[in-house]
Protein backbone atom coordinates (compact mmCIF):
# COMPACT_ATOMS: atom_id res chain seq x y z
CA UNK A 1 0.00 0.00 0.00
CA UNK A 2 2.60 2.49 0.98
CA UNK A 3 4.64 1.67 -1.86
CA UNK A 4 2.04 2.35 -4.46
CA UNK A 5 1.08 5.60 -2.17
CA UNK A 6 4.74 6.74 -2.82
CA UNK A 7 4.30 5.79 -6.62
CA UNK A 8 1.59 7.81 -7.70
CA UNK A 9 1.49 10.87 -5.08
CA UNK A 10 -0.88 12.70 -7.64
CA UNK A 11 -3.56 10.34 -6.93
CA UNK A 12 -3.53 11.02 -2.46
CA UNK A 13 -6.15 12.98 -1.05
CA UNK A 14 -5.58 15.86 0.92
CA UNK A 15 -7.66 14.80 3.20
CA UNK A 16 -5.33 12.06 4.72
CA UNK A 17 -2.87 14.26 5.97
CA UNK A 18 -5.35 16.29 8.03
CA UNK A 19 -7.70 13.20 9.48
CA UNK A 20 -6.01 10.12 10.60
CA UNK A 21 -8.96 8.29 10.96
CA UNK A 22 -10.19 8.78 7.43
CA UNK A 23 -6.80 7.29 6.44
CA UNK A 24 -7.54 3.48 6.59
CA UNK A 25 -10.97 3.96 4.99
CA UNK A 26 -9.20 6.23 2.05
CA UNK A 27 -6.50 3.85 1.64
CA UNK A 28 -9.05 0.83 0.90
CA UNK A 29 -10.34 3.29 -1.54
CA UNK A 30 -7.50 3.80 -3.02
CA UNK A 31 -5.95 0.93 -4.18
CA UNK A 32 -8.76 -0.07 -6.26
CA UNK A 33 -9.09 3.08 -7.90
CA UNK A 34 -5.74 3.01 -9.20
CA UNK A 35 -6.26 -0.80 -10.36
CA UNK A 36 -9.43 0.52 -12.27
CA UNK A 37 -7.53 3.37 -13.96
CA UNK A 38 -4.77 0.82 -14.69
CA UNK A 39 -7.40 -1.64 -16.12
CA UNK A 40 -9.53 1.50 -18.44
CA UNK A 41 -5.78 2.30 -20.04
CA UNK A 42 -6.19 -1.04 -22.90
CA UNK A 43 -9.51 -0.43 -23.82
CA UNK A 44 -9.46 3.64 -24.07
CA UNK A 45 -6.81 2.95 -26.64
CA UNK A 46 -8.34 0.25 -28.42
CA UNK A 47 -11.35 2.53 -28.36
CA UNK A 48 -9.20 5.48 -29.97
CA UNK A 49 -7.47 3.55 -31.86
CA UNK A 50 -10.65 2.78 -33.68
CA UNK A 51 -12.14 6.34 -33.77
CA UNK A 52 -8.43 7.54 -35.58
CA UNK A 53 -9.24 4.10 -37.88
CA UNK A 54 -12.61 5.24 -38.79
CA UNK A 55 -12.32 9.08 -39.43
CA UNK A 56 -9.05 7.95 -41.29
CA UNK A 57 -11.12 5.44 -43.33
CA UNK A 58 -8.34 2.80 -42.78
CA UNK A 59 -11.02 0.08 -43.49
CA UNK A 60 -14.39 1.04 -45.57
CA UNK A 61 -16.98 1.88 -43.13
CA UNK A 62 -19.00 -1.12 -43.88
CA UNK A 63 -16.40 -3.54 -42.35
CA UNK A 64 -16.04 -1.44 -39.51
CA UNK A 65 -18.28 1.30 -38.15
CA UNK A 66 -17.50 4.41 -36.43
CA UNK A 67 -17.93 3.89 -32.31
CA UNK A 68 -20.22 6.46 -32.02
CA UNK A 69 -22.72 4.61 -34.70
CA UNK A 70 -22.23 1.31 -32.76
CA UNK A 71 -23.09 3.14 -29.55
CA UNK A 72 -26.38 4.97 -31.35
CA UNK A 73 -27.12 1.66 -32.31
CA UNK A 74 -26.74 0.05 -29.20
CA UNK A 75 -29.07 2.83 -27.61
CA UNK A 76 -31.57 2.38 -30.98
CA UNK A 77 -32.10 -1.62 -30.18
CA UNK A 78 -32.17 -1.13 -26.30
CA UNK A 79 -35.34 1.70 -27.05
CA UNK A 80 -37.43 -0.21 -29.51
CA UNK A 81 -37.03 -3.81 -27.22
CA UNK A 82 -35.68 -5.82 -30.20
CA UNK A 83 -32.45 -6.14 -28.32
CA UNK A 84 -34.25 -7.55 -25.22
CA UNK A 85 -36.76 -9.12 -26.57
CA UNK A 86 -33.93 -11.67 -28.59
CA UNK A 87 -31.93 -11.73 -25.22
CA UNK A 88 -35.36 -13.16 -23.51
CA UNK A 89 -35.66 -15.49 -26.52
CA UNK A 90 -32.20 -16.77 -25.82
CA UNK A 91 -32.56 -16.74 -22.10
CA UNK A 92 -35.05 -19.08 -22.11
CA UNK A 93 -34.07 -21.70 -24.28
CA UNK A 94 -30.85 -22.24 -21.38
CA UNK A 95 -33.15 -21.74 -18.79
CA UNK A 96 -35.04 -24.39 -20.46
CA UNK A 97 -32.30 -27.11 -21.44
CA UNK A 98 -30.35 -26.45 -17.95
CA UNK A 99 -33.64 -27.94 -16.25
CA UNK A 100 -33.71 -30.79 -18.57
CA UNK A 101 -30.52 -31.21 -18.81
CA UNK A 102 -29.38 -30.95 -15.16
CA UNK A 103 -31.97 -32.97 -14.07
CA UNK A 104 -30.83 -36.24 -16.59
CA UNK A 105 -26.96 -35.42 -15.68
CA UNK A 106 -28.05 -35.27 -12.29
CA UNK A 107 -29.57 -38.57 -12.77
CA UNK A 108 -26.58 -40.22 -14.56
CA UNK A 109 -24.32 -38.79 -12.13
CA UNK A 110 -25.89 -40.17 -8.89
CA UNK A 111 -26.23 -43.61 -10.49
CA UNK A 112 -22.84 -43.67 -10.87
CA UNK A 113 -21.53 -41.84 -7.89
CA UNK A 114 -24.00 -44.36 -5.79
CA UNK A 115 -24.06 -47.47 -7.46
CA UNK A 116 -20.77 -49.62 -8.90
CA UNK A 117 -23.12 -51.90 -10.83
CA UNK A 118 -24.94 -48.73 -12.33
CA UNK A 119 -21.17 -47.29 -12.72
CA UNK A 120 -19.68 -50.32 -14.74
CA UNK A 121 -22.50 -50.20 -16.88
CA UNK A 122 -22.47 -46.63 -18.09
CA UNK A 123 -19.24 -45.42 -17.11
CA UNK A 124 -17.73 -46.69 -20.25
CA UNK A 125 -20.40 -45.53 -22.62
CA UNK A 126 -20.55 -42.32 -20.68
CA UNK A 127 -17.13 -41.36 -20.82
CA UNK A 128 -17.33 -41.89 -24.90
CA UNK A 129 -20.30 -39.55 -25.21
CA UNK A 130 -18.83 -37.32 -22.82
CA UNK A 131 -16.24 -36.82 -25.78
CA UNK A 132 -17.49 -35.99 -28.53
CA UNK A 133 -17.89 -32.19 -29.56
CA UNK A 134 -21.43 -31.11 -28.22
CA UNK A 135 -22.03 -29.21 -31.49
CA UNK A 136 -21.47 -32.62 -33.64
CA UNK A 137 -24.91 -33.57 -32.45
CA UNK A 138 -26.45 -30.52 -33.92
CA UNK A 139 -27.05 -32.09 -37.68
CA UNK A 140 -28.56 -34.99 -36.25
CA UNK A 141 -31.03 -33.03 -34.21
CA UNK A 142 -31.52 -30.93 -37.35
CA UNK A 143 -32.53 -34.11 -38.44
CA UNK A 144 -34.83 -35.51 -36.20
CA UNK A 145 -36.78 -32.09 -34.84
CA UNK A 146 -36.48 -30.28 -37.55
CA UNK A 147 -34.69 -26.75 -37.03
CA UNK A 148 -38.04 -25.85 -34.75
CA UNK A 149 -37.34 -24.98 -30.76
CA UNK A 150 -37.61 -28.88 -29.97
CA UNK A 151 -33.74 -29.68 -31.75
CA UNK A 152 -32.64 -26.10 -30.15
CA UNK A 153 -33.40 -27.52 -26.82
CA UNK A 154 -32.10 -31.01 -27.54
CA UNK A 155 -28.85 -29.58 -28.54
CA UNK A 156 -28.04 -27.11 -25.79
CA UNK A 157 -29.66 -29.89 -23.17
CA UNK A 158 -26.81 -32.67 -24.61
CA UNK A 159 -24.21 -29.95 -23.76
CA UNK A 160 -25.19 -29.37 -20.58
CA UNK A 161 -25.50 -33.48 -19.61
CA UNK A 162 -21.88 -33.78 -19.42
CA UNK A 163 -20.70 -31.20 -17.22
CA UNK A 164 -23.58 -31.91 -14.67
CA UNK A 165 -22.95 -35.35 -14.61
CA UNK A 166 -19.13 -35.32 -14.52
CA UNK A 167 -19.30 -33.22 -11.76
CA UNK A 168 -21.99 -34.97 -9.80
CA UNK A 169 -20.71 -38.20 -10.30
CA UNK A 170 -16.91 -36.78 -8.78
CA UNK A 171 -18.56 -34.82 -6.04
CA UNK A 172 -20.00 -38.40 -4.88
CA UNK A 173 -17.02 -40.10 -5.28
CA UNK A 174 -15.21 -37.78 -2.68
CA UNK A 175 -17.81 -38.55 0.26
CA UNK A 176 -15.73 -39.58 2.85
CA UNK A 177 -16.09 -42.76 3.55
CA UNK A 178 -15.85 -41.61 7.12
CA UNK A 179 -19.04 -40.38 7.05
CA UNK A 180 -20.66 -43.37 4.86
CA UNK A 181 -19.72 -45.18 7.99
CA UNK A 182 -21.15 -43.09 10.63
CA UNK A 183 -24.30 -43.39 8.40
CA UNK A 184 -24.11 -46.69 8.26
CA UNK A 185 -23.34 -47.29 12.25
CA UNK A 186 -26.80 -45.62 12.33
CA UNK A 187 -28.69 -47.58 10.04
CA UNK A 188 -29.53 -44.77 7.39
CA UNK A 189 -31.81 -45.90 4.93
CA UNK A 190 -30.96 -45.61 0.98
CA UNK A 191 -32.62 -42.35 1.28
CA UNK A 192 -31.77 -41.12 4.51
CA UNK A 193 -28.10 -41.49 3.12
CA UNK A 194 -28.72 -39.55 0.08
CA UNK A 195 -30.57 -36.73 1.78
CA UNK A 196 -28.61 -36.11 5.23
CA UNK A 197 -24.59 -37.75 4.05
CA UNK A 198 -24.19 -37.71 0.30
CA UNK A 199 -26.08 -34.73 -1.28
CA UNK A 200 -23.89 -31.92 1.38
CA UNK A 201 -21.13 -33.50 0.77
CA UNK A 202 -21.68 -33.63 -3.30
CA UNK A 203 -22.98 -29.90 -3.30
CA UNK A 204 -20.19 -27.58 -4.20
CA UNK A 205 -19.06 -30.02 -6.53
CA UNK A 206 -22.24 -30.34 -8.01
CA UNK A 207 -22.94 -26.73 -8.49
CA UNK A 208 -19.30 -26.32 -9.49
CA UNK A 209 -21.14 -28.60 -12.53
CA UNK A 210 -24.02 -26.17 -12.55
CA UNK A 211 -21.63 -23.42 -13.43
CA UNK A 212 -19.87 -25.36 -16.26
CA UNK A 213 -23.23 -26.42 -17.25
CA UNK A 214 -24.30 -22.83 -17.19
CA UNK A 215 -21.41 -21.91 -20.12
CA UNK A 216 -21.62 -25.02 -21.93
CA UNK A 217 -24.98 -24.12 -22.73
CA UNK A 218 -24.24 -20.48 -23.44
CA UNK A 219 -21.86 -21.44 -25.66
CA UNK A 220 -24.11 -24.40 -27.86
CA UNK A 221 -26.90 -21.68 -27.86
CA UNK A 222 -25.02 -18.93 -29.64
CA UNK A 223 -23.89 -22.04 -31.91
CA UNK A 224 -27.50 -23.14 -32.34
CA UNK A 225 -28.89 -19.81 -33.00
CA UNK A 226 -26.44 -18.63 -35.85
CA UNK A 227 -27.15 -22.34 -37.43
CA UNK A 228 -30.90 -22.50 -37.48
CA UNK A 229 -33.34 -19.84 -35.48
CA UNK A 230 -35.22 -17.13 -35.97
CA UNK A 231 -35.03 -15.68 -32.60
CA UNK A 232 -32.59 -15.31 -30.28
CA UNK A 233 -28.84 -13.34 -30.18
CA UNK A 234 -27.30 -15.65 -32.12
CA UNK A 235 -30.53 -15.59 -34.98
CA UNK A 236 -29.75 -11.84 -34.30
CA UNK A 237 -26.30 -11.68 -34.56
CA UNK A 238 -25.81 -13.74 -37.72
CA UNK A 239 -29.02 -11.77 -39.41
CA UNK A 240 -27.22 -8.62 -39.51
CA UNK A 241 -23.97 -10.17 -40.58
CA UNK A 242 -25.63 -11.02 -43.61
CA UNK A 243 -27.39 -7.69 -43.97
CA UNK A 244 -23.96 -6.65 -43.42
CA UNK A 245 -24.69 -4.47 -40.51
CA UNK A 246 -21.65 -4.56 -38.59
CA UNK A 247 -22.49 -2.01 -35.87
CA UNK A 248 -25.94 -4.35 -34.94
CA UNK A 249 -23.40 -7.15 -34.86
CA UNK A 250 -20.88 -5.78 -32.42
CA UNK A 251 -23.59 -4.93 -30.01
CA UNK A 252 -25.51 -8.59 -30.20
CA UNK A 253 -21.58 -9.34 -29.62
CA UNK A 254 -21.78 -7.02 -26.26
CA UNK A 255 -25.25 -8.43 -25.31
CA UNK A 256 -23.55 -12.03 -25.56
CA UNK A 257 -20.77 -11.43 -23.53
CA UNK A 258 -22.96 -9.24 -20.68
CA UNK A 259 -25.21 -12.01 -20.61
CA UNK A 260 -22.09 -14.76 -19.98
CA UNK A 261 -20.30 -12.25 -17.40
CA UNK A 262 -24.19 -12.55 -15.42
CA UNK A 263 -24.07 -16.10 -16.01
CA UNK A 264 -20.78 -16.71 -14.36
CA UNK A 265 -21.18 -14.44 -11.48
CA UNK A 266 -24.81 -15.60 -10.41
CA UNK A 267 -23.34 -19.60 -10.78
CA UNK A 268 -20.09 -18.27 -9.08
CA UNK A 269 -21.84 -16.51 -6.28
CA UNK A 270 -24.32 -19.59 -5.88
CA UNK A 271 -21.66 -21.64 -5.79
CA UNK A 272 -19.84 -19.97 -2.98
CA UNK A 273 -23.40 -19.42 -0.99
CA UNK A 274 -23.62 -23.25 -0.88
CA UNK A 275 -19.91 -24.18 -0.42
CA UNK A 276 -18.89 -21.46 2.59
CA UNK A 277 -19.34 -24.00 5.10
CA UNK A 278 -16.58 -25.90 3.82
CA UNK A 279 -13.36 -24.48 6.08
CA UNK A 280 -11.06 -23.41 3.45
CA UNK A 281 -6.97 -23.47 3.53
CA UNK A 282 -6.42 -20.14 2.11
CA UNK B 1 2.77 -63.51 -24.06
CA UNK B 2 -0.53 -65.17 -24.88
CA UNK B 3 -0.81 -65.92 -21.34
CA UNK B 4 -0.71 -61.75 -20.61
CA UNK B 5 -3.17 -61.19 -23.25
CA UNK B 6 -5.31 -64.10 -21.69
CA UNK B 7 -4.96 -62.40 -18.45
CA UNK B 8 -6.18 -58.78 -19.63
CA UNK B 9 -8.92 -60.47 -21.74
CA UNK B 10 -10.16 -62.16 -18.69
CA UNK B 11 -10.10 -59.18 -16.61
CA UNK B 12 -12.17 -56.69 -19.09
CA UNK B 13 -14.74 -56.06 -17.52
CA UNK B 14 -17.28 -56.52 -20.26
CA UNK B 15 -20.30 -55.26 -19.09
CA UNK B 16 -19.16 -52.19 -20.33
CA UNK B 17 -20.06 -53.25 -23.15
CA UNK B 18 -23.63 -54.04 -22.86
CA UNK B 19 -25.33 -50.38 -23.17
CA UNK B 20 -23.42 -49.65 -26.59
CA UNK B 21 -24.12 -53.23 -27.91
CA UNK B 22 -27.90 -52.89 -27.07
CA UNK B 23 -28.09 -49.89 -28.34
CA UNK B 24 -26.78 -51.33 -31.56
CA UNK B 25 -28.96 -54.40 -31.87
CA UNK B 26 -31.98 -52.11 -30.87
CA UNK B 27 -31.37 -49.70 -33.65
CA UNK B 28 -30.52 -52.53 -36.20
CA UNK B 29 -34.03 -54.49 -35.05
CA UNK B 30 -35.77 -51.23 -35.25
CA UNK B 31 -34.72 -50.27 -38.80
CA UNK B 32 -34.75 -53.76 -40.42
CA UNK B 33 -38.18 -54.34 -38.96
CA UNK B 34 -39.45 -50.97 -40.80
CA UNK B 35 -40.43 -49.56 -37.76
CA UNK B 36 -38.94 -46.60 -38.23
CA UNK B 37 -38.77 -44.35 -41.34
CA UNK B 38 -35.64 -45.74 -42.98
CA UNK B 39 -35.29 -42.24 -44.97
CA UNK B 40 -35.07 -40.77 -41.26
CA UNK B 41 -32.84 -43.15 -39.64
CA UNK B 42 -30.48 -45.77 -41.55
CA UNK B 43 -29.49 -48.57 -40.97
CA UNK B 44 -26.42 -49.47 -39.36
CA UNK B 45 -24.94 -51.22 -42.09
CA UNK B 46 -25.86 -48.74 -44.59
CA UNK B 47 -23.82 -46.34 -42.42
CA UNK B 48 -20.86 -49.03 -42.91
CA UNK B 49 -21.35 -49.17 -46.48
CA UNK B 50 -21.19 -45.48 -46.73
CA UNK B 51 -17.89 -45.60 -44.70
CA UNK B 52 -16.11 -48.37 -46.76
CA UNK B 53 -17.26 -46.11 -49.76
CA UNK B 54 -15.55 -43.02 -48.20
CA UNK B 55 -12.53 -44.81 -47.08
CA UNK B 56 -11.99 -46.75 -50.63
CA UNK B 57 -12.25 -43.45 -52.26
CA UNK B 58 -10.32 -41.71 -50.53
CA UNK B 59 -12.59 -39.13 -49.67
CA UNK B 60 -12.48 -39.41 -45.97
CA UNK B 61 -9.06 -39.39 -46.22
CA UNK B 62 -8.69 -35.96 -47.65
CA UNK B 63 -11.05 -34.39 -45.78
CA UNK B 64 -9.85 -35.61 -42.77
CA UNK B 65 -6.11 -34.43 -43.98
CA UNK B 66 -7.86 -30.63 -44.36
CA UNK B 67 -9.28 -30.74 -41.08
CA UNK B 68 -6.28 -31.81 -39.26
CA UNK B 69 -4.52 -29.33 -41.02
CA UNK B 70 -6.19 -26.32 -39.76
CA UNK B 71 -7.31 -27.59 -36.11
CA UNK B 72 -2.80 -28.12 -36.01
CA UNK B 73 -2.14 -25.19 -37.60
CA UNK B 74 -4.53 -23.18 -35.44
CA UNK B 75 -3.70 -25.14 -31.98
CA UNK B 76 0.11 -24.35 -32.57
CA UNK B 77 -0.40 -20.66 -32.94
CA UNK B 78 -3.26 -20.50 -30.40
CA UNK B 79 -0.34 -22.38 -27.90
CA UNK B 80 2.45 -20.37 -28.66
CA UNK B 81 0.12 -17.07 -28.14
CA UNK B 82 -1.83 -18.18 -25.28
CA UNK B 83 1.94 -19.45 -23.47
CA UNK B 84 2.89 -15.86 -23.97
CA UNK B 85 -0.08 -14.32 -22.92
CA UNK B 86 -0.28 -16.05 -19.63
CA UNK B 87 2.88 -15.39 -19.26
CA UNK B 88 3.00 -11.67 -19.41
CA UNK B 89 0.18 -11.21 -17.38
CA UNK B 90 1.42 -14.22 -14.50
CA UNK B 91 4.91 -12.68 -14.54
CA UNK B 92 4.38 -8.76 -14.49
CA UNK B 93 2.43 -7.39 -12.26
CA UNK B 94 1.65 -4.00 -14.69
CA UNK B 95 0.63 -5.92 -17.50
CA UNK B 96 -1.75 -7.64 -15.51
CA UNK B 97 -3.06 -4.30 -13.91
CA UNK B 98 -3.76 -3.43 -17.50
CA UNK B 99 -4.12 -5.67 -19.64
CA UNK B 100 -5.63 -8.62 -17.54
CA UNK B 101 -9.16 -7.17 -16.84
CA UNK B 102 -9.81 -6.39 -20.64
CA UNK B 103 -8.64 -9.95 -20.71
CA UNK B 104 -10.99 -11.45 -18.95
CA UNK B 105 -13.41 -9.50 -19.58
CA UNK B 106 -13.60 -10.27 -23.12
CA UNK B 107 -13.64 -14.24 -22.75
CA UNK B 108 -17.27 -13.51 -21.91
CA UNK B 109 -18.21 -13.68 -25.48
CA UNK B 110 -19.13 -16.83 -26.34
CA UNK B 111 -16.90 -18.68 -28.51
CA UNK B 112 -19.26 -18.86 -31.49
CA UNK B 113 -20.31 -14.86 -31.70
CA UNK B 114 -16.57 -14.00 -32.92
CA UNK B 115 -17.66 -16.04 -36.51
CA UNK B 116 -19.69 -13.17 -37.78
CA UNK B 117 -17.44 -10.70 -37.40
CA UNK B 118 -14.38 -13.04 -38.41
CA UNK B 119 -15.92 -13.58 -41.58
CA UNK B 120 -16.36 -9.85 -42.33
CA UNK B 121 -12.77 -9.27 -41.62
CA UNK B 122 -11.48 -12.42 -43.15
CA UNK B 123 -13.84 -14.41 -45.32
CA UNK B 124 -15.07 -17.28 -45.03
CA UNK B 125 -12.01 -19.48 -46.65
CA UNK B 126 -9.08 -21.05 -44.56
CA UNK B 127 -7.40 -18.02 -43.01
CA UNK B 128 -10.47 -17.52 -41.37
CA UNK B 129 -11.05 -21.07 -40.06
CA UNK B 130 -7.18 -20.95 -38.45
CA UNK B 131 -7.73 -17.64 -36.95
CA UNK B 132 -11.18 -18.94 -35.39
CA UNK B 133 -9.11 -22.03 -34.26
CA UNK B 134 -6.17 -20.02 -33.47
CA UNK B 135 -8.32 -17.53 -30.51
CA UNK B 136 -10.63 -20.91 -29.37
CA UNK B 137 -7.02 -22.35 -27.96
CA UNK B 138 -6.03 -19.43 -27.40
CA UNK B 139 -7.67 -18.83 -23.89
CA UNK B 140 -7.82 -21.88 -22.58
CA UNK B 141 -3.52 -22.33 -22.77
CA UNK B 142 -3.32 -18.90 -21.45
CA UNK B 143 -5.69 -19.14 -18.37
CA UNK B 144 -3.84 -22.78 -17.98
CA UNK B 145 -0.47 -20.68 -18.11
CA UNK B 146 -1.75 -18.05 -15.72
CA UNK B 147 -2.92 -20.33 -13.12
CA UNK B 148 0.49 -22.14 -13.01
CA UNK B 149 2.54 -18.91 -13.09
CA UNK B 150 0.53 -17.92 -10.06
CA UNK B 151 1.31 -21.14 -8.24
CA UNK B 152 4.80 -20.51 -8.05
CA UNK B 153 5.29 -20.42 -4.07
CA UNK B 154 7.83 -17.12 -3.34
CA UNK B 155 10.25 -19.47 -1.64
CA UNK B 156 11.11 -20.84 -5.24
CA UNK B 157 11.40 -17.45 -6.80
CA UNK B 158 13.73 -16.82 -3.91
CA UNK B 159 16.40 -19.87 -3.90
CA UNK B 160 16.38 -18.47 -8.18
CA UNK B 161 17.17 -14.96 -7.08
CA UNK B 162 20.11 -16.33 -4.44
CA UNK B 163 21.44 -18.49 -7.36
CA UNK B 164 21.27 -15.06 -9.10
CA UNK B 165 19.50 -16.59 -12.10
CA UNK B 166 18.94 -13.79 -14.67
CA UNK B 167 15.41 -13.47 -16.15
CA UNK B 168 16.09 -15.97 -18.81
CA UNK B 169 17.37 -18.55 -16.25
CA UNK B 170 14.40 -17.51 -14.12
CA UNK B 171 11.91 -18.70 -16.87
CA UNK B 172 13.57 -21.53 -18.46
CA UNK B 173 14.56 -22.62 -15.24
CA UNK B 174 12.23 -22.03 -12.42
CA UNK B 175 8.74 -20.86 -14.22
CA UNK B 176 8.33 -23.17 -17.05
CA UNK B 177 9.23 -25.89 -15.59
CA UNK B 178 7.08 -25.23 -12.31
CA UNK B 179 4.04 -23.83 -14.20
CA UNK B 180 3.90 -27.20 -16.67
CA UNK B 181 1.60 -28.82 -15.14
CA UNK B 182 -1.36 -26.33 -15.31
CA UNK B 183 0.18 -25.42 -18.92
CA UNK B 184 -0.15 -29.17 -19.75
CA UNK B 185 -3.90 -29.28 -18.58
CA UNK B 186 -4.14 -25.70 -20.27
CA UNK B 187 -2.87 -27.15 -23.55
CA UNK B 188 -5.14 -30.46 -23.35
CA UNK B 189 -8.28 -28.15 -22.55
CA UNK B 190 -6.99 -25.90 -25.92
CA UNK B 191 -6.83 -29.07 -27.86
CA UNK B 192 -10.27 -30.14 -27.30
CA UNK B 193 -11.38 -27.11 -27.91
CA UNK B 194 -9.34 -27.00 -31.16
CA UNK B 195 -11.01 -29.65 -32.55
CA UNK B 196 -15.10 -28.32 -31.37
CA UNK B 197 -13.79 -24.87 -33.15
CA UNK B 198 -12.55 -26.86 -36.18
CA UNK B 199 -15.75 -28.55 -36.50
CA UNK B 200 -18.08 -25.53 -35.66
CA UNK B 201 -15.71 -23.33 -37.59
CA UNK B 202 -16.67 -25.74 -40.84
CA UNK B 203 -20.47 -26.06 -39.94
CA UNK B 204 -20.88 -22.54 -39.70
CA UNK B 205 -18.43 -21.34 -42.43
CA UNK B 206 -18.93 -23.12 -45.31
CA UNK B 207 -16.95 -23.19 -48.20
CA UNK B 208 -15.75 -25.15 -50.92
CA UNK B 209 -12.54 -27.47 -50.15
CA UNK B 210 -12.61 -30.59 -48.39
CA UNK B 211 -13.65 -31.34 -44.61
CA UNK B 212 -14.82 -33.35 -42.43
CA UNK B 213 -17.46 -31.13 -41.12
CA UNK B 214 -18.32 -30.06 -44.75
CA UNK B 215 -19.15 -33.61 -45.20
CA UNK B 216 -21.67 -33.46 -42.49
CA UNK B 217 -23.11 -30.23 -43.93
CA UNK B 218 -23.57 -31.51 -46.96
CA UNK B 219 -25.14 -34.71 -45.94
CA UNK B 220 -27.83 -32.70 -43.99
CA UNK B 221 -28.31 -30.38 -47.30
CA UNK B 222 -28.30 -33.64 -49.68
CA UNK B 223 -30.28 -35.65 -47.11
CA UNK B 224 -28.10 -38.23 -46.53
CA UNK B 225 -28.54 -39.24 -43.03
CA UNK B 226 -25.81 -42.00 -43.40
CA UNK B 227 -23.11 -39.60 -44.23
CA UNK B 228 -24.34 -37.35 -41.31
CA UNK B 229 -23.82 -40.31 -38.85
CA UNK B 230 -20.37 -41.51 -40.54
CA UNK B 231 -19.38 -37.65 -40.16
CA UNK B 232 -20.08 -37.84 -36.46
CA UNK B 233 -18.99 -40.61 -35.22
CA UNK B 234 -15.39 -39.48 -37.16
CA UNK B 235 -15.98 -36.68 -35.42
CA UNK B 236 -15.90 -38.02 -32.30
CA UNK B 237 -13.88 -40.54 -32.65
CA UNK B 238 -10.61 -37.68 -33.55
CA UNK B 239 -11.69 -35.82 -30.29
CA UNK B 240 -11.81 -38.95 -28.08
CA UNK B 241 -8.44 -39.92 -29.87
CA UNK B 242 -6.67 -36.79 -29.07
CA UNK B 243 -8.29 -36.39 -25.22
CA UNK B 244 -6.44 -39.97 -25.12
CA UNK B 245 -3.41 -39.09 -26.55
CA UNK B 246 -2.92 -35.90 -24.65
CA UNK B 247 -3.90 -37.71 -21.21
CA UNK B 248 -1.34 -40.12 -21.82
CA UNK B 249 1.36 -37.38 -22.84
CA UNK B 250 0.75 -35.26 -19.61
CA UNK B 251 1.07 -38.53 -17.23
CA UNK B 252 4.24 -39.35 -19.00
CA UNK B 253 5.77 -35.59 -19.50
CA UNK B 254 4.57 -35.33 -15.78
CA UNK B 255 6.13 -38.60 -14.15
CA UNK B 256 8.45 -36.51 -12.45
CA UNK B 257 5.95 -35.39 -10.23
CA UNK B 258 5.83 -39.08 -8.18
CA UNK B 259 2.51 -39.69 -8.89
CA UNK B 260 0.08 -39.49 -12.00
CA UNK B 261 -2.59 -36.12 -11.97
Amino acid sequence: MSASQQALPALRFPIISLNNGLQPLLARIEEPLINFALALILPLSILSLWFVATKEVWLPPQILPEPTFVWETLLDTLQSGELLTHVWASFQRVILSLLIGGAIGLSIGFAMGLSNTAKTYLYPSFSLFAQFPVIGWAPLMIIFFGIDEAMKIATITVAVIVPFAIATYKGMENVPSKLLEVGRIYKFSFWQTLRHIALPAALPAVLGGVRQGGMQAWLALVFVEIMASSEGLGYFLSYSRNLMQLDVVMVCMLAIGAVGLLFDVGLTRLEQHFSHWIPKGF
Amino acid sequence: MASDAFTRLRTTDFRGWVLPLLLLVSWEYTTALQWVDTRIIPSPLLVLETAWQWLISGQLVASLISSLWRDIAGFSLGSLIGISVGLALGISKVTNRIAGPTFHTLKHISLFAWIPLLTAFFGREDLAKVVFITFSTLYPVALGTLEGVRGIPLSQLEVARVYGFNSRQTLFRLVLPAASPQILSGLHLGLIYAWLATIGGEFLMPSVGEGIGFTVIRGRASFHIEQIIFGMLIIGGIGYLFNHLATRLETRLLHWRGRPS
